[in-house]
């Protein structure tokens, strides 16, 4: 008898790391930090141009009736380099997207436009983060659908992959 | 056309795993079940590769409308590495896991001639309900052939630093040793099942065992090299959770591996030999559970998908329950062992396999502990070397003394004293600590004891050689005693890493001299050179001690699509060590030079290469005595 | 000296269990005073971090804090959560991804009011942000909208 009760053990040992794990995975670690600002106005924010043939982006521009998408990047981000398609596809399917680049130099964006593509409208320069930080994005690249009245929708934190895109498309359809 | 293959032979696999399942449980066709269930299982094997081999094909052809391809690899790539892609995402690998698993199935259909019909018919049931397990995982879960639509114009992973050889390499290496030892689960179910422990399922198991541990022990070396030598830190093991994930199942397996081997030789410990077989793949399953669910945060894991994450647990449950159930409620019936007194070659295998599974427990609770303590209170807290360190040495180190004594005990009962055999390793053990505590005074304790331990073992594993015809000593014999020399220099080589390694950081202006530890370096210059994806700043370095002069090249690259900084470290390596140099940023007019002089660290890998070797030559050994005594028995009938 | 069968499997299963409990012991022992807790500069400036204790330090790198000093290998800079600050020195080779404006984790222990790191973690991208830190920044950041 006392030999039954050992050998099971392991079986409870089991147990408590299949507890364990199970809390885990139902509450998982905040790394993707959203933003508190999803169902809310984006913020006012006015940002110099990036570059200086291109239109900035400002907060007003997003209350122009139709959605927009918002995207927070960089040309020293790796992951925005695989986005790069997917937004130039967006942009192909009629969405219209504005940029911030976050400590960025003219030059280098330039650079990265004429090497990967370039799917915007507007791209403003927001040397040190503050308007980042002020949309509640922790990192680059991010996402935003901000409606016609200047409402966030929807956030994507990190690169749309080409999975994403449906997705993407379909909060853009929810915004209008 | 080629994905839609692979995914078809993956689903016609799963239907075949059903099919054997279904063999080998039913009663009623029991007589028939090993004759049906052989061909089954080798077809089943077969389409597995052919999936595999459709998923290889795919990415060396870089075919972006299948979305793993899409996502993970890039037409610009190497062939060596568009190959190598192929495993090296979640889908990819889980792939090669069924596959291993599969062909596993296989050669056990096929290899086994001696096993007796039963037990064999419930192991290979016992490896279809794995593979149906995994099967639906990966078919529902991680599809690897799912189409993308539209395809895109190219693929997204050109990530440099996933392109190295040995990154590429060594999962398959380590994956062969997870998942064979998914053999040793299921004859161990089947031996519960048809309640049949005995030596001659240990003789069996023995080999798929030792096979399985060979690939591991393989693995993990070259992943300690590996990150070694592209990290950039200087050390060669971290603790991090992926880490230990490979080295739980190498020590069961290390365990299971004695265990085996005493109930094949003496009929003893079927108990322990069953929960230890049991332990080793369920230390397999929850390795993978933990690298692919996302629960640990590691430098390694995969991709974080809980989903997917509690797909692995409720296998991992049913799996490991399933047969920790069984276990509780056949092994009581399990024969009993031949005795044997405390002292005695049982007795020290005993202890050996007590102090393995202490060092199993604790890295398993000390990697589990952040998560746990998170549950419970809400804490965050990390834990690292400082923890792994402090309670895995000593154990260690006193696996090695007890290595020392170990194989020169008789079986069953060793009355004989033992002293003057032990003479030799004792003497050299006790020159070597008096020699570094008049040598090195200040190295820490540990590291001391390391040392003599180490050097006391090599005299120790050749021991059992001597007093016996060399030309007659069995090559499984020999196996042993070049796997434990393995040991002790794989341990002189950690502790003199430990004791003796010197470092120097330093910034410097080209032209001037640094010194570490005897070697003095010469900072020549910094030149920008490039390569065919990269652009780098290279520092040459004219290292000498003495002699001759040897020249490094450390860099620090950039490379451009996509932009990603890194440090290819520069090593020089000696017959007593490695000069290991790091070159970091430049700060005014100066550079960052990170200098390192490790004695003797390369004996940890060769060590670890050796004891491989060792495993290899028993089992070959092994195989050819098989061999011979068959046909000595053929002939005798004759 | 040798048991008899029964006896055997009792010392050995026995010796099992107490092997299992050794190595949790073992493991509580070590556990104890080698975990390295997840602190906050404001944490910190709390004053209910103990001086010497191994820590991670999570938090972002201010603006304009980072100097690299005369040796040329020691960094300086201040680690901040939005509300506090620490000021952290740290001798080494940094990782790639560290800058001003990035987040970063980074280990060692506090002497006095200097935090002083061992290592600095690295991440493969700019998307890491620490735990505790993410959502304060995000509030705080809220906060200040409200008052434009």
């Amino acid at each position: 008898m006392k030999g039954r009760l050992l050998l099971a053990v392991p079986l409870l040992l089991l147990a408590a790391f299949a507890g364990v794990a199970l809390w885990r995975l139902s509450s998982p670690p905040d790394t993707v930090i959203r933003s508190r600002l999803e169902g809310q106005t984006l913020p006012q924010f006015s940002l110099p141009a990036a570059l200086p043939d291109r239109p900035t982006v400002t907060s007003a521009e997003f209350a122009d009736g139709q959605p927009k998408l918002l995207n927070v990047f960089a040309s020293w981000c790796v992951p925005c380099i695989a986005e790069a398609p997917v937004l130039l596809e967006l942009k192909r399917r009629g969405v219209r997207i504005e940029a911030i680049a976050i400590r960025d130099r003219p030059e280098d964006i330039a650079a990265f436009l004429d090497r990967h593509g370039d799917p915007f409208l507007g791209i403003g320069s927001d040397l040190d983060s503050k308007v980042q930080m002020t949309l509640g994005s922790s990192g680059v690249p991010e996402s935003f659908v901000v409606d016609g009245r200047g409402t966030i929708r929807y956030q994507h934190v990190g690169p749309i992959m080409p999975q994403d895109m449906a997705t993407v498309l379909a909060e853009m359809e929810k915004a209008k | 056309m080629i994905a839609e293959t692979g995914l078809a032979a993956l689903y016609l696999a799963a239907a075949l795993a059903l099919l054997q399942l279904a063999v080998t449980a039913i009663p009623a066709l029991a007589d028939k079940a090993v004759a049906t269930a052989r061909p089954i299982a080798l077809a089943q094997g077969l389409l597995t590769c052919i999936s595999f081999l459709c998923l290889v094909l795919v990415f060396i052809r870089t075919d972006l409308s299948v979305t793993l391809v899409a996502a993970n690899s890039h037409s610009a790539k190497p062939f060596i590495y568009r190959f190598a892609g192929a495993w090296g995402n979640h889908e990819g690998s889980m792939l090669l896991w069924v596959t291993v698993l599969a062909l596993s199935g296989a050669l056990l259909a096929l290899l086994s001639r001696r096993m007796p019909e039963r037990m064999l018919s419930a192991a290979l049931g016992a490896q279809a309900a794995l593979a149906l397990g995994f099967y639906a995982f990966l078919l529902i879960a991680s599809n690897p052939f799912a189409r993308l639509n539209p395809a895109p114009a190219e693929g997204q992973g050109l990530n440099p630093l996933l392109q190295d050889p040995g990154l590429a390499f060594h999962p398959p290496t380590l994956y062969l040793g997870y998942v064979g030892l998914s053999v040793a689960f299921s004859l161990a179910v089947g031996a519960l099942i048809t309640r049949d422990v005995g030596p001659v399922l240990a003789r069996a198991m023995r080999p798929w065992v030792l096979g399985s541990w060979i690939f591991l022990t393989l693995g993990i070396v070259a992943g300690s090299y590996w990150a070694y030598y592209e990290l950039g830190w200087g050390g060669w093991w971290f603790w991090d959770p992926v880490e230990n994930a490979s080295l739980m199942p190498w020590l069961a397996a290390t365990a299971l591996l004695h265990s085996v081997s005493v109930l094949a030789v003496r009929g003893g410990l079927r108990t322990w030999t069953m929960m230890l077989a049991v332990v080793a793949f369920s230390m397999s399953m929850v390795g993978t559970f933990l690298v692919r669910s996302g629960i640990l945060t590691s430098v390694h894991a995969f991709a974080v998908d809980p989903t997917r994450g509690t797909f692995i647990l409720a296998l991992l449950l049913l799996y490991v329950g399933g047969a920790l159930a069984l276990f509780v409620w056949r092994a009581p019936a399990v024969g009993e062992g031949a005795r044997f007194a405390l002292v005695s070659r049982e007795g020290a295998l005993v202890i050996n396999n007590l102090l393995l599974s202490v060092i199993l427990a604790v890295v398993f609770l000390g990697t589990l502990y952040p998560l746990m303590v998170e549950a419970a209170t809400g804490e965050k807290l990390s834990v690292g070397p400082p923890y792994f360190n402090a309670v895995a040495g000593p154990l260690g180190l006193l696996l090695v003394l007890l290595l020392v004594v170990g194989p020169l005990l008789r079986w069953r009962r060793h009355d004989a004293p033992i002293t003057r055999k032990v003479v030799p390793a004792v003497l050299v053990g006790l020159a070597t600590l008096v020699a570094t505590v008049i040598l090195a005074p200040d190295i820490s304790l540990m590291t001391r004891v390391g040392l003599a331990a180490g050097m006391a073992l090599i005299p120790a594993s050749l021991m059992p050689l001597f007093g016996r015809s060399l030309r007659r000593t069995p090559l499984a014999t020999w196996g042993m005693v070049l796997a434990h020399l393995g040991v002790a220099i794989s341990v002189l080589g950690m502790a003199s890493d430990a004791a003796f390694t010197r470092e120097r950081l330093a910034a410097a202006r080209p032209g001037e001299r640094l010194e570490v530890g005897p070697w003095l370096i010469d900072f020549v210059s910094v030149t920008p050179v490039a390569g065919p994806n990269w652009t780098a700043l290279e520092a040459r370095l004219r290292a000498s001690q003495g002699g001759g002069t040897k020249e490094l090249h450390p860099q620090a690259r950039v490379f451009t699509s996509p932009l990603t900084e890194t440090s290819e470290v520069a090593i020089a390596t000696t017959w007593n060590g490695q000069l290991y140099t790091v070159l970091g940023r430049q700060t005014g007019d100066r550079w960052q030079l990170r200098l390192w002089w490790k004695p003797f660290v390369t004996f940890i890998w060769f060590g670890g290469v050796l004891v491989a070797l060792g495993g290899l030559i028993a089992l070959a050994g092994r195989g050819w005595t098989n061999r011979r005594n068959r046909r000595r028995l053929q002939e005798a009938e004759l | 000296m040798s048991l008899k069968p029964k006896h055997q499997r009792l010392v050995l299963a026995l010796s099992a269990l107490v092997a299992l409990i050794g190595a949790v012991l073992l493991a509580m022992w070590g556990l104890r005073d080698r975990a390295a807790y997840f602190v906050t500069p404001t944490d910190i400036a709390s004053g209910t971090v103990e001086e010497g204790d191994a820590l991670r330090l999570g938090g972002m790198v201010q603006q304009g804090s980072l100097k690299q000093l005369p040796d040329g290998v020691t960094l300086r800079f201040i680690v901040t959560d939005g509300k506090e600050q620490v000021e952290t020195r740290f001798r080494g080779i940094p990782p790639s991804l560290f800058k001003e404006g990035s987040g970063v984790v980074a280990e060692g222990r506090l002497r006095g009011r200097t935090f002083e790191a061992d290592n600095i973690l690295a991440k493969h991208d700019e998307r890491y942000m620490p735990p505790q830190l993410g959502n304060s920044v995000a509030e705080h950041a809220a906060g200040q909208t409200v008052e434009k």
